[in-house]
């Protein structure tokens, strides 16, 4: 009403011109995906940058504060701390995109469904996610970790049903909202059997609230990985992760060794940090109606 | 009492500063009633918002005065204007339902507005705002002082509202599009409220509109803005009378009217010659007592009664009433989106009640039976491009594929008149005309026999309005589709089909050709839906004499 959207002479502009618009537009989106660029690099290609083998120990190089041969420090085997945060991020991020990634396929199924067809399957999954919502989430994390095995794989089932609830009712809203719109009932005269009206032109309209849901939960993800290897489940030493190096440099705080601890803990810092901002921009790109 | 002069509002986007207001000037005396007339873009509700200073973020006063009693609202403080808003200007919007908040009972409301201004203590505060609703014409006042929003009519509705407005004794009162989106009768009983109470007090009023008719009837005189700029002003009857700006009289033309054929509604140079429209004898659909029954938790609700009509191949047919009156369950039963709770619907002489709706999909007569949708924005897909979703039905139910659906895609856009430019676009990119167009386009894609029109035109500007309709009328000649056209808006069912059906609680009351139900309505409530709606003033000057003037020019 208020705004011409038309102006003559201008094409309207294609995904990518709309990516490089969302970055510019919002300095925040621009500094997160920097950072996930940072961390994405890391994951790739730590392991061949780093200056030392993450895993070698060395007696007597232990417990050296930051040095510049050492940037980060060593801990009480001798290990170089700057590599051993680097490689671990690998390790860390594979976690929590696959836990995000399951949580997001099982729980947009689910709430698909539960949204579209309503009536007892919706009952049903709603009470189901009640109940998984009712446990403390990470004692649950711990106890299926706990009672499946001490396994990377079995962190990232267990992160995954954390979260699937909040897809699921998340979705489930989204599509309940548009089972009725008129572009749903279009496509069912258009030929479109019930799957397809969900599946191509109802779900894909729920996207990007998911987006902002998927970058918070990829920073949940993550501490959630961390937290367990904290406690002892999942990872198990030597392998660099950041959880387990926290746990370690925990030890040697009190001693004035500060640096064992700090540096794993400000890159989970850092990449929480990033999956946090990220979600603005994320959705904004998804979203075609923000296009001009 | 108020003077707009050189008023200029613009928004900031993202394609830098867009003019919104281009410096109107405007005067409103006491008591007087001024209508702004426009189109959608057109500038006239930012004008109103601005002068309650309540714009978007990114939207500024940039230029001129609007001086109310005294005072510049340009300039005034936000301190000031609080104690304006509602006090001396209040405001009535285009959703009543939206503007109410909907979790609180709508006697709290209006005492909030009462003690905020200082017009009633804790003490009195229920008792003055029982006397408020009573003022609106509200019957059981105080019954309706503990409703929430949500249970309440969208006319009681907006009776609320106009109370909360007229709460304070405010001197001017501003009504944005009031009745949009409420029944004619209702928007009949809601203006003529507006209408008296306003006279009664004494106050001033504008009514901001996109019906001329409406404009017309309603205010003491009109100003048509376009494009941020005020084209003309003057009294209603001189301005249908004798529009001077090229922009008034397309807008005159396109109102529907008594005595105004199709064409008559198109700028003069678009006045081409209808083709002939003669429906056929064969019966295309049949329905016989057919019946809907929803089994609410307070008992059964009888949305369709049993109802029978014929539609002959070819033909139009109006089907007309008020929301509720079962018009849209019927169309939903007989575009098969809906299953009966009984009776038959006979389409070339099969009973396609009979299948279920879910699997009506595959049927071979899916493609046959087509509807276009009330609501144009809320029936394209946003994530869809017009070109996408004009080959949807393509891709489903034909064989068309590659270069074949390309072309298949263009001739519908051009057939609809949609410059194929703007095949790549999403619905929030285009107008509201387009997305009607690229609407059409996907429900005729498969040359379907029988086409279902649900309101297509109630949420159009006049003039696309008026495009619209011909469009529909120039497929129905050249494909032969037979048209069920569903409004509650008699003159323009009455532009477009040759027979009438009304409803009224899920029952028909009336049917029969157009012309005999319009002009000699034998129910009374066809008489009640043909008073409500606004008779604009006709024009003096006959089709004829307008060619003859712009000749001479």
């Amino acid at each position: 009403m208020t705004q011409v959207t038309d102006i003559p002479g201008r094409k309207p502009d294609g995904a990518w011109a709309h990516l490089l618009h969302v970055l510019r537009e919002n300095p925040v989106t621009m500094l997160s995906f920097g950072m996930f660029a940072f961390f994405l690099l890391q994951a790739f290609f730590g392991a061949y940058l780093v200056p030392h083998d993450p895993l070698a120990t060395n007696a007597t190089n232990a417990l050296r504060p930051p040095n510049w041969t050492h940037w980060f420090g060593t801990d009480s085997l001798g290990r170089d701390v700057f590599s051993r945060v680097v490689v671990a991020t690998r390790l860390d991020l594979t976690i929590s995109v696959l836990a995000v990634a399951i949580s997001f396929v099982i729980g947009s199924v689910l709430g698909a469904i539960a949204g579209y067809w309503g009536g007892w399957i919706d009952a049903v999954l709603n009470r189901v996610l009640d109940t998984i919502m009712a446990f403390p989430l990470f004692v649950l994390a711990m106890g299926i970790v706990a009672a499946l095995g001490n396994t990377v794989e079995n962190i990232i089932y267990a992160t995954a049903l954390i979260n699937l609830p909040f897809y699921a009712r998340l979705v489930r809203a989204e599509v309940n909202i548009r089972r009725e719109a008129g572009f749903a009932l279009a496509a069912r005269l258009s030929g479109n059997s019930h799957f397809r009206t969900l599946a191509f032109h109802i779900f894909p309209n729920a996207l990007p609230p998911m987006m902002v849901q998927v970058s918070l939960n990829m920073g949940w993800a993550i501490l959630n990985a961390a937290g367990l290897s904290f406690i002892g489940l999942g990872v198990r030493p030597p392998t660099p992760e950041w959880g387990i190096m926290v746990a370690e440099g925990a030890n040697y705080i009190i001693s004035g060794h500060w640096w064992i601890a700090l540096f794993p803990g400000l890159w989970l810092m850092l990449a929480v940090f990033t999956f946090n901002l990220m979600g603005d921009g994320l959705r904004d790109i998804v979203d075609p109606r923000r296009r001009t | 009492m108020l003077s707009i002069r050189d008023f200029a509002v613009s928004f900031r986007t993202r394609r830098g500063e867009v003019q919104a207001v281009r410096g109107i000037s405007l005067d409103l005396g006491s008591g007087e009633t001024l209508g702004i007339v426009g189109e959608s873009g057109s500038g006239k509700s930012v004008t109103s918002y601005a002068l309650m200073r309540i714009l978007d973020a990114g939207g500024r006063i940039r230029a001129g005065s609007a001086v109310f009693e005294g005072r510049d609202l340009a300039q005034a403080a936000e301190r000031d204007m609080q104690a304006v808003r509602g006090r001396e200007i209040s405001m009535i919007f285009q959703n009543p339902r939206a503007a109410l908040n909907p979790i609180r009972k709508v006697g709290h409301q209006l005492e909030d507005v009462l003690r905020r201004h200082g017009r009633a203590t804790r003490a009195n505060a229920r008792a003055k705002a029982i006397e408020a609703l009573e003022a609106v014409r509200i019957r059981d006042a105080a019954a309706r002082y503990d409703a929430y929003p949500f249970e309440l009519s969208g006319g009681m509705c907006q009776r609320i509202v106009f109370a909360i407005a007229l709460a304070c004794g405010p001197r001017l009162l501003i009504a944005d599009e009031p009745t949009t989106g409420l029944d004619i009768t209702t928007q009949k009983a809601v203006m003529d409220l507006v209408r008296d109470l306003t006279r009664a007090r004494g106050m001033s009023s504008i009514l901001i509109t996109h019906d001329l008719g409406l404009a017309a009837e309603y205010s003491d005189r009109l100003a048509v803005m376009k494009d941020g700029q005020i084209v003309e002003t003057g009294p209603a009857a001189v301005l249908f009378a004798d529009p001077q700006h090229p922009y008034t009289r397309k807008l005159v033309d396109a109102t529907p009217r008594r005595g105004a054929g199709l064409r008559d509604l198109l700028p003069l140079e678009a006045r081409t010659p209808l083709a002939d429209h003669l429906p056929g004898d064969r019966a295309l659909v049949q329905v016989r007592d057919l019946v809907k029954t929803y089994w609410g938790k307070s008992g059964p609700v009888h949305a369709v009664k049993g109802i029978s009509f014929t539609i002959r191949e070819g033909q139009s047919v109006g089907l007309v009433g008020e929301s509720g009156c079962g018009k849209s369950t019927t169309s939903s039963m007989l575009v098969r989106l809906l299953d009966r709770t009984s009776g038959d619907i006979l389409f070339e002489g099969f009973d396609i009640a009979a299948i279920p709706a879910d699997r009506f999909v595959r049927d071979k007569r899916r493609s046959q039976i087509q509807m276009v949708f009330q609501d144009a924005t809320d029936s394209l897909n946003p994530r869809h491009s017009a070109r996408q979703t004009i080959a949807d039905p393509i891709l489903r139910m034909s064989g068309l594929r590659g270069t074949a659906l390309q072309t298949r895609i263009e001739e519908l856009a051009t057939l609809c008149g949609l410059p194929l430019s703007l095949l790549d676009r999403f619905p929030h990119q285009l107008s509201g005309g387009q997305k009607a167009r690229v609407g059409i386009a996907r429900a005729i894609a498969l040359d379907p026999k029988f086409l279902i029109l649900d309101e297509p035109t109630a949420a159009l500007d006049v003039s696309i309005q008026a495009v619209v309709l011909n469009l529909l009328a120039d497929l129905r000649a050249r494909l032969g589709m037979t048209y069920l056209f569903v409004s509650h808006d008699l003159n323009v069912v009455r532009l477009l089909c040759d027979h009438v059906i009304v409803m009224q609680g899920g029952e028909i009351v009336e049917q029969g050709p157009a012309a005999k139900v319009m002009d000699t309505p034998s129910h009374p409530y066809t008489r009640t839906l043909l008073a409500a709606a606004p008779e604009p003033p006709t024009t003096k000057m006959k089709t004829t004499d307008i060619a003859a003037k712009s000749a001479a020019e």
